[in-house]
C-alpha cells in the first residue's frame, strides 16, 4: 500500500472521486505570447475563467494526460515532487523559454502506477532531475494552477496505444483516485483538429486550417457542451480520420474512461480558437447525474490490457525452434 | 563529404558507459552488434580529416519547415523523455553556425521553409547527441543539426521524399560553397516498431530481437540494396518501406543523406546491424571521397 493510500488510514478510508474534467490546448501560445494574436489572447483570458472554476472547487489533485509527452515503453507517470527546469518548444522556439517549478504528488503517482499494473498495463514512475516536462503540461499547469496550490500528476501518451489500452489507462486513473481518497480533476491536454500551417504565418491572422476541420471541431464542441463526453469518445476515430485529430483524440478516450463512460455532465465550452491552424478549445465537464442522453456504443470496452509482447515472443520462440530443427 | 547511417538509440550511449551519462549499464550485451558496428565506423572515419559533422535528426520534430541550430555553443543535461532511465547525458558541443546559415539560405533557394533556431536555452535533442557521440565520442568537431520537418506526416511520403531530396541538395551546395569537409549523419533506424515493455535489465539479450519477421525481411532487403549500391532503388521503394515496416525513414534522414550524396551508385559499407527494443538499426558508411579518387 502506498503512502497516499496510507494517508487515509487511521479511520475508515474515504473513497476518492473525480469531480470534474477539462480539455485544454496542447500548445504554449496562450502562455508565452497571447498578445500576438486575438485568438491566443482570448484563450489566455478564458484560462482565467477555468482557473476560477477549479479554485472554487475543492479539488486536491490535478491529473493530466498530455499528448505532448510521448512514451514508447508503456505509460510513464511523473513522480518528481518538485520538477524544476526549463524547456523550449522544439518548433516555436522563438516564443521563448518556459521555466517551470511544479508541484507533483509522488504518492499518487505510485498509486496510479500500481493501479495501471493491476490492469495489465506496463507503467512506471519517473523522477529525474532535468527531465523535460512537456510544453503542453507546463502551459496547462502554469495557466490553471499558477501557484501550485493543487498538486498534480502527469501521465504520458503512448505512441502505440490505441483505444482499448487508453481506456484501461483512464480506468486505472479512476481506480487510483478512489484508492487515494482524493478529489481529483482530470485534464486532457490535447488539440482537437491538428492540421497546422506548415509555414510561418502572421499570428494575428491565425485561423483554423480548413473549414472542414472547423466544422468537425464545432460538432465535437456542441456535443461536449451538452455533456456528452462518452458520445465524443465513441466518435473520436471518425473525428480523427476526418479532421486529423490530435493523437487519435486519446486524451478524450482517457478522460471519458476516467470519468465513468457516460454522458452525464454539465458541459461548458469556455473558448475555441485556432493555434497555428489547429483547434484549441477550453472545455469543462462537471458530473451532473441525469443530464445526458442515451448511449449508443459502437466501440468495444476494455477493462484489462493483455499486451502484445507475448504474441511476438511466441513467434520468436517458434522461429528459434524452427531453426534448431 | 562522407555519409553515414548513424542510428541514435540512447541504449547504445547507455551501454557504452561514458562519463557524461549518469545511468550505468550492466554490460549484459544486448546491443553488441551495433556497438561493434559503431566501433568499426569510428576506425574507418579516422582518415576523414573532417571540419564538421552534419546530422539530420528525427528527434527534433518541426512542423514549420526545416530548422537548424543557430547558436555557437550548447551545453547542459539532456534527459530522454522516453528512456529517462537510460539517457541523462551531460553534453557540450559547438555548432558551425556559418555552415548552418548557408544550408538555410540554400534551402530557401530550393523553395523550402527554413528557420534558424536562435534560443540559447534550447535543449539539443537526444538523437543528435547520441549519433554525434557514437560517431565522435570526444565531440571535438563542431556540428550542424537539422530538424525533421513533418512533411511526410502532414502531407504524404511522396511530398516528404521530394522535400528531403531538395534539403539534401541544399546541404551539398552549402558544404561546397563554404569549402567544408563534412561528415553527414542520418540519425535514423530502418524498421522502427518498438516493443512497449522493457525487461528489468534493459540490456538483457533474451529480450532483444526484431519486432517481427516482416520488419526483418524489409531491413535485410534494404541492406542488400545498400551493399549493392542500388541507392536509387531504395528511393523508389522508400514510400512502401516506410509504410510496411513503420520505418523511421519517415522522418526523412535517410533520404536527406542520399540526396546530399547525389544518390551515388556506390555500395555502402555496413559496419553493423542489430535491434534495439525491436527496431532495426544499421551503421552504414558511404565513402564518397574514395569514389571521387577512383573517378
Amino acid at each position: 500500500m502506498s503512502k497516499d493510500m496510507n494517508s487515509q488510514a487511521g479511520g475508515a478510508a474515504k473513497e476518492g472521486k473525480i469531480i470534474g474534467g477539462y480539455l485544454v490546448p496542447n500548445k504554449p501560445h496562450a502562455l508565452l505570447a497571447p498578445e500576438k494574436s486575438p485568438g491566443w489572447q482570448s484563450l489566455h483570458d478564458s484560462y482565467a475563467k477555468v482557473r476560477e472554476e477549479i479554485e472554487a472547487s475543492d479539488a486536491d489533485l490535478l491529473i493530466l494526460f498530455s499528448t505532448r509527452w510521448v512514451s514508447i515503453i508503456g505509460h510513464q507517470i511523473q513522480a518528481d515532487p518538485t520538477p524544476e527546469y526549463w524547456v523550449v518548444d522544439e518548433d516555436f522556439h522563438e516564443l521563448g523559454t518556459m521555466h517551470y517549478k511544479l508541484r507533483m504528488n509522488p504518492e499518487f503517482a505510485e498509486t496510479y502506477q500500481q493501479c495501471a499494473t493491476e490492469r495489465g498495463l506496463h507503467a512506471r514512475t519517473v523522477a529525474y532531475h532535468g527531465f523535460p516536462i512537456d510544453v503542453g503540461s507546463i502551459a496547462a499547469l502554469q495557466l490553471l494552477n499558477p501557484d501550485n496550490r493543487i498538486p498534480a500528476c502527469i501521465v504520458s501518451c503512448n505512441v502505440y496505444s490505441d483505444r482499448a489500452e487508453t481506456l484501461v489507462l483512464g480506468k486505472a486513473a479512476l481506480d487510483a483516485v478512489k484508492k487515494s481518497g482524493r478529489k481529483a480533476i482530470v485534464v486532457g491536454v490535447s488539440a482537437l483538429s491538428n492540421r497546422m500551417f506548415t509555414e510561418f504565418i502572421d499570428p494575428a491572422s491565425d485561423h483554423i486550417h480548413s473549414l472542414k476541420d472547423d466544422e468537425w471541431n464545432r460538432k465535437l464542441l456542441e456535443l461536449l457542451e451538452a455533456g456528452r463526453l462518452e458520445d465524443v469518445s465513441q466518435l473520436s476515430r471518425e473525428f480523427s480520420r476526418q479532421a486529423n485529430g490530435d493523437s487519435k483524440l486519446k486524451a478524450i478516450w482517457w478522460m471519458a474512461a476516467a470519468m465513468g463512460q457516460n454522458n452525464d455532465y454539465r458541459g461548458t465550452v469556455f473558448d475555441y480558437q485556432a493555434v497555428w491552424g489547429t483547434g484549441a478549445a477550453l472545455v469543462g465537464l462537471v458530473p451532473s447525474p441525469g443530464a445526458g442522453g442515451g448511449l449508443e456504443y459502437d466501440e468495444d470496452d476494455s477493462n484489462y490490457f493483455h499486451g502484445d509482447r507475448n504474441v511476438i515472443a511466441t513467434a520468436a520462440k517458434a522461429d528459434k525452434t524452427d531453426k534448431k530443427s | 563529404m562522407r555519409g553515414c547511417l548513424a542510428p541514435h538509440p540512447p541504449h547504445l550511449a547507455y551501454a557504452s558507459n561514458p562519463p557524461q551519462n549518469e545511468p550505468k549499464s550492466s554490460g549484459a550485451g544486448a546491443w553488441t552488434a551495433l556497438l561493434e558496428g559503431y566501433e568499426s565506423l569510428r576506425k574507418s572515419l579516422e582518415d576523414g580529416d573532417f571540419d564538421v559533422i552534419i546530422v539530420h535528426t528525427p528527434h527534433w520534430k518541426t512542423r514549420r519547415g526545416h530548422h537548424l541550430l543557430g547558436v555557437e555553443h550548447f551545453e547542459g543535461l539532456s534527459v530522454d523523455p522516453i528512456f529517462p532511465n537510460l539517457f541523462r547525458f551531460n553534453f557540450d558541443l559547438q555548432v558551425d553556425v556559418e555552415l548552418a546559415e548557408a544550408i538555410h539560405a540554400e534551402g530557401e533557394k530550393q523553395g523550402l521553409v527554413m528557420s534558424m533556431m536562435r534560443n540559447p536555452e534550447f535543449r539539443v535533442d537526444y538523437g543528435t547527441i547520441t549519433s554525434c557521440y557514437l560517431a565522435q565520442p570526444d565531440f571535438k568537431l563542431p556540428i550542424v543539426a537539422i530538424s525533421s520537418a513533418r512533411s511526410y506526416f502532414d502531407y504524404s511520403n511522396e511530398v516528404g521524399e521530394r522535400e528531403m531530396l531538395a534539403l539534401g541538395e541544399a546541404t551539398r551546395i552549402a558544404v561546397e560553397k563554404t569549402g567544408r569537409r563534412a561528415l553527414l549523419l542520418a540519425s535514423c533506424s530502418l524498421s522502427h516498431r518498438h516493443f512497449t515493455e522493457e525487461p528489468a535489465d534493459p540490456e538483457d539479450p533474451e529480450f532483444e530481437y526484431i519486432y517481427n519477421a516482416n520488419q526483418a525481411k524489409w531491413d535485410r532487403h534494404i541492406l542488400d540494396l545498400i551493399e549493392s549500391g542500388r541507392n536509387r532503388q531504395i528511393l523508389d521503394e522508400m514510400p512502401d518501406f516506410i509504410e510496411q515496416s513503420v520505418s523511421e525513414c519517415k522522418d526523412g534522414s535517410f533520404t536527406w543523406l542520399l540526396g546530399a550524396m547525389e544518390v551515388p551508385e556506390l555500395p555502402g559499407k555496413v559496419h553493423g546491424y542489430g535491434t534495439v527494443i525491436g527496431t532495426g538499426n544499421a551503421v552504414v558508411e558511404w565513402r564518397l571521397d574514395e569514389q571521387a579518387v577512383q573517378a
